[in-house]
């Protein structure tokens, strides 16, 4: 009965953060219109690869990130395509700037926004961004990325600069598994394991997490279907139906707030198409803390053993 | 154009604002009164590149109305040059017309950026300057902010940026009629010595004592750039300018004249 998953573990590990370093630099060799703006947080953000190899082109604009972004969107008047960098809890301090000096006036503009989440771990609730996501999907003309793992963080870095209009790109400090490069479309859902029972939706380097629930909900005799979304806008409402309706029991499992990311995308998506049980996990409408990345994971319910426990508790 | 051909055209976008406001029954007048001699003059004799039929020439100079509220005189301006007829103010503040409430560069032609959100135009500006710096365009940013508005952080922000990356392709005009939405400046935020903190910022300062005398404003505009250092005209103006019951009061910041008013203002700016 086994499903087939659809994702190959290189057995390598690399923070998706790292990986955006590295894409900005390969997009950088390949378009000379990109130039990368950062905070004050280069070692950070990993821009500082970039920065490297095009100093020319890496803008530093200090620990001003309202003023980062309002002059990444004048310079995107100019011909460029600018990479506005840094923590993605900050996305709320420079948030009417991304609104009204980006989204507005659909200004090309890129946000690659990193440490979200509480795998940022050891600098605590004032540094997790648990909300980032709903704050980013609201804005009319934002295209949303969240990749789960290096490889599809260069695609999304890759398609964010094919698209004229403002990306915003999530991405994790904590360390977390490559897969093998997997097909990539803009607003498209990836379905990473077939299963009759039940769905479980999520994004991010949750996939990881998700993975380990399903494989123990198998030893359980639960047939769990798994489906990632690397864009959470344009949100692939129809793959989202497609397995609510197929297995009518339906679970979301990010790193943020369940309120506003992709458990609501899933609710909107799914609302008034069929009779569901539907279960959002993640934080439940609370901060996080200072604490190791596992810990945290644990603390809050996100390790692949609690969310099977979780979900067969059900 | 000629100092008083440039004065006959500000009294007109004058009239342009008393117009707008008083048929949408809304608008900033006392704002826009004050900052139009200086819209008038960039417009019609220190921006190069401007034409309204080729209104995205890549190196034309740039205009960003920092303080997006003045929208009013921005509109009678670009209305004058030649960018839309007068019709369209019939459609100001209304639904689908072209002159929003504030600026908004995807429906109004002739506008760089969208504003309104006080502290971000001139920070957008910034970013044009040095992004023409980068791209090697040889344009020049203009940007008008307000007294009131320089209470917001962002402004030291974006001037910090101006000075540190040497943005002498930039000139920001500071609008200074002294008052803001619920009272004058000394009342609501002491700006204290602007000039002084400006300086300090890293600005080379242009100081005008009438920045509603057309030829002291264009002497201003014309003063040529100091190489390395942003410039910052400090225009000394009248809030409500030219409309004597709008002159230095603090109410006529956000509200349209009635009628009477209106006939009254545009007998006081005839000729």
């Amino acid at each position: 009965m086994s499903s087939k998953i659809n994702v190959i573990p290189t057995g390598e590990k690399e923070a998706v953060r790292v990986a955006y370093g590295k894409a900005l630099v390969e997009l950088g060799q390949k378009n000379d219109r990109v130039v990368v703006l950062d905070a004050d947080l280069a070692q950070a953000t990993m821009t500082n690869a970039f920065q490297k190899a095009f100093p020319e082109r890496h803008y530093d604009c200090g620990i001003a990130e309202a003023n980062m972004v309002d002059m990444a969107a004048g310079m995107s008047t100019m011909g460029l395509i600018p990479f506005c960098s840094t923590f993605a809890v900050f996305a709320g301090r420079c948030y009417d700037q991304i609104r009204n000096g980006v989204c507005y006036p659909k200004f090309n503009v890129k946000f690659g926004f990193s440490h979200a989440g509480i795998t940022l771990g050891e600098d605590g609730g004032s540094h997790q961004a648990v909300e980032d996501l709903a704050l980013m999907r609201v804005l009319p003309n934002m295209t949303v990325f969240v990749p789960s793992d290096a490889n599809e963080c260069r695609q999304c870095v890759s398609a964010a600069a094919e698209i004229e209009g403002p990306v915003f790109i999530r991405t994790a400090r904590l360390p977390s598994p490559i897969y093998e490069p997997r097909p990539f479309e803009v607003g498209k859902g990836q379905v990473i394991k077939d299963g009759k029972d039940l769905v479980i939706f999520t994004c991010g380097i949750m996939l990881e997490h998700t993975l380990e629930a399903v494989k123990i909900l198998e030893e359980k005799g639960v047939d769990a279907a798994l489906v990632s979304f690397h864009t959470l806008k344009p949100f692939d409402e129809a793959m989202a139906c497609e397995w609510a309706l197929k297995t009518g029991r339906v679970y979301t499992v990010e790193e943020h707030s369940v309120i506003g990311g992709l458990g609501d995308a899933v609710a909107a998506a799914i609302c008034g198409k069929g009779a569901f049980t539907f279960r959002k996990i993640g934080l439940q409408d609370e901060f996080g803390q200072s604490g190791k990345p596992a810990d945290l994971l644990r603390e809050y319910g996100l390790t692949g053993a609690q969310l099977a426990e979780t979900i067969l508790k059900d | 154009m000629d100092v008083r051909e440039l004065e006959a055209v500000a009294k007109q976008v004058r009239r342009d604002i008393i117009v707008m406001t008083n048929k949408a029954g809304a608008g900033h007048p006392g704002g826009s009164l004050s900052s139009t001699d200086v819209m008038v003059a960039l417009y019609f004799d220190v921006m190069k590149g401007i034409d309204p039929k080729d209104d995205k020439n890549p190196n034309r100079d740039r205009f960003v109305l920092s303080k997006g509220h003045a929208a009013p005189a921005l509109y009678g301006t670009l209305c004058e040059r030649g960018y839309f007829g007068r019709e369209e103010f019939d459609h100001f503040r209304q639904l689908h017309g072209i002159l929003q409430g504030h600026p908004d560069t995807k429906k109004c032609p002739g506008v760089d950026a969208s504003t309104g959100s006080l502290g971000q135009g001139i920070s957008i500006a910034v970013g044009m300057a040095l992004g023409a710096k980068h791209t090697g365009n040889p344009c020049h940013v203009y940007t008008i902010i307000g007294d009131g508005e320089s209470d917001e952080g962002l402004v030291w922000e974006a001037s910090m940026a101006a000075a540190h990356y040497k943005l002498d392709n930039l000139t920001v005009i500071l609008d200074y009629n002294g008052m803001q939405i619920d009272g004058t400046n000394e009342q609501v935020m002491s700006l204290g010595n602007v000039r002084a903190k400006f300086e300090a910022f890293g600005y080379d300062i242009v100081e005008v004592a009438d920045g509603n005398d057309m030829q002291q404003v264009l002497d201003a505009l014309h003063t040529p750039a100091c190489p390395g250092k942003p410039r910052l005209i400090l225009l000394h103006t009248l809030k409500g300018k030219g409309v004597s019951y709008m002159e230095g009061q603090v109410g006529w910041h956000g509200k349209a004249p009635n009628a009477e008013l209106t006939a009254q203002a545009l007998k006081e700016l005839e000729g």
